[in-house]
């Protein structure tokens, strides 16, 4: 029979803490941040589809570091859930702070129950009316919730990457130097004896919460639309079409109709001429 | 239950967590129950060069009573496509925001829009499981159009796509109409309706095409001068849904109003 060695709780949840913090760390960084036109949410990704920031609901993003499917696995319940919360009360009712407290529930069950915690981090941002209205929530393996002031950065790394990222973010900033800022900093670590590096367009997954839109806001840029945002060029100018690649938002036109799921149609703010809210 | 690795469907995922959230899957008591809720009544759909038309009047009716003047039965079911509702209000509602849902929730957890046929067959599949209920009168049947990213030719992107109670889809070639009227819009469009409209032409139509409707069946309202109650008019192209804005629904309606005035056939 095989001899049961005892382990103390501190002991097994040290280890499990180890095992995460060494996968998180491996891994390549993200930052979140709030500019003035909305949440900005940058990642470095070798991949254009296993994405790791994407869409949750109207106005609320995800983006996470780690291992692909248990993050996956935790972006795919997080959004069943906004959309059966959605679907029963009202779209107004899927907050932020909710989807935060539900992951951090899972999280924290798994980290206690399971043999192996979830080797990630994630954020849930919200954009709101103004970038003081932003939230955004960084999760930890463990399940523990932080409230981030405007600004956060996950990964191997992240907190030369805060450090970085605290001074060059201002909530005023326009898109263009919010993405640069990302990209400073994100670049600032992992050079060779510590220096900073170039990250490549293509190796940046680059995706907004866009505060002026109704219904959803979240889109990627990509593309030409992306270089010209690092070039500092067009600074804010909406990114070219690119219908490919971007088929949730079919124009950028800021009077197009936007929403797909006629989340706008429910809100009652159809047209500012379209006058009558829908039942 | 929200963690498990299931399909993208929220339909298939809601079968399984709040079973009583999808329309037909409640027990009903025998018997029939047709005049018990209002009725949503006409919808028009036009095929045009490089989008589709889709347009439906405003009135939900009970019996010989008007239920609602105002009720929106045109809805965008996503970035590129319109579904609309005749039949048991309620339902109708119920089941419109759920096929919203349907298609947001694939979009998000796959990372790609479903096709246009793909979105026809899941709003097919839809409609079959409201069977039980239809056979007792509550029956809803949708319309459904959408402008084909998929399409070679922009020209005939515009699709449209009927159903019965068993389901369906059956794809209709220029224009179809469902909805207690439908039989007059139907034959306005029979003679009125040429391949390759524009759309502002085929917006045109679908508002006569109503008035005709309006004209020979009680259940459909006309435009509403004293009350400024006009039909809802939505379109889809390559830049997406669009609604047209009251005051433009406003003029094309007066303006329909005012050729009838001259010679009541159109």
């Amino acid at each position: 029979m095989a001899m049961q060695f005892y382990a103390s709780p501190e002991q097994i949840m040290r280890d499990r803490s180890e095992l995460a913090r060494k996968g998180i760390a491996r891994g390549r960084s993200a930052v979140v941040l709030s500019y003035e036109g909305g949440v900005l949410f940058v990642a470095e990704n070798l991949s254009s589809t296993l994405h790791k920031v994407s869409e949750i609901y109207d106005r609320i993003g995800f983006a996470a570091v780690g291992r692909y499917n248990e993050f996956e696995n935790l972006r795919r319940a997080g959004v069943r859930m906004a959309d059966l919360n959605g679907l029963s009360y009202d779209r107004r009712d899927v907050t932020g702070l909710g989807l935060a407290n539900a992951f951090a529930q899972t999280l924290g069950a798994i980290f206690t129950e399971q043999s192996k915690p979830f080797e990630v981090e994630i954020c849930v941002a919200e954009v709101g009316a103004t970038p003081d209205d932003d939230s955004i929530y960084r999760l930890t393996y463990d399940g523990s919730v932080n409230d981030e002031p405007g600004r956060m950065a996950m990964g191997g790394q992240a907190e030369a990457i805060t450090g970085v990222l605290k001074n060059e973010h201002r909530p005023d900033m326009s898109l263009s130097e919010a993405v640069r800022a990302a990209v400073k900093a994100l670049s600032s670590v992992g050079g060779e004896g510590g220096a900073s590096r170039t990250i490549a367009a293509n190796q940046l997954e680059v995706a907004v919460l866009d505060r002026r839109r109704v219904g959803r806001t979240f889109r990627r840029i990509t593309g030409a639309a992306l270089t010209a945002l690092l070039d500092g060029e067009a600074a804010d100018t909406a990114p070219a079409p690119g219908r490919a690649k971007t088929p949730t938002v079919p124009t950028e036109e800021a009077k197009k109709p936007t929403t797909s799921a006629g989340s706008t149609d429910l809100e009652g703010q159809q047209d500012e001429a379209g006058g009558e809210p829908a039942q | 239950m929200f963690t498990n690795a299931g399909t993208s469907s929220f339909t298939a995922f809601l079968s399984k967590v709040a079973p009583e959230m999808l329309p037909g899957r409640r027990p009903l008591p025998p018997g029939m129950a047709a005049d018990m809720a209002p009725h949503a009544t006409t919808i028009v759909a036009i095929s045009a060069a490089g989008g589709v038309v889709m347009a439906g009047d405003r009135r939900a009716t009970m019996g010989n009573l008007i239920a609602q003047r105002d009720i929106e039965k045109v809805h965008p079911a996503d970035a590129y496509s319109l579904v609309g509702i005749a039949g048991t209000a309620g339902i109708g509602i119920e089941l419109m925001r759920l096929f919203q849902v349907e298609l947001e929730h694939y979009e998000k957890i796959e990372g790609a829009m479903l096709s246009l046929d793909g979105k026809a067959n899941r709003l097919a599949s839809m409609i079959r499981g409201n069977l039980g209920a239809a056979m007792q009168g509550l029956a809803v049947i949708p319309l459904f159009a959408g402008f084909d990213l998929a399409a070679l030719d922009p020209a005939r992107a515009g699709r449209i796509f009927s159903f019965d109670v068993t389901g369906g889809p059956y794809e209709e070639t220029g224009y179809d109409a469902i909805g207690s009227g439908s039989l007059f819009a139907k034959s306005a469009l029979k003679k009125r309706f040429r391949a390759g409209l524009s759309v502002d032409d085929a917006v045109r139509l679908a508002v006569e095409a109503l008035y005709d409707a309006a004209d020979d069946d009680t259940a459909t309202g006309g435009p509403d001068l004293t009350r400024r109650i006009y039909p809802v008019v939505m379109t889809a192209t390559a830049e997406g849904t669009h609604r047209l804005t009251d005051a433009e629904t406003a003029a094309i309606a007066e303006s329909v109003v005012a050729g009838r005035m001259e010679n009541p056939g159109g």
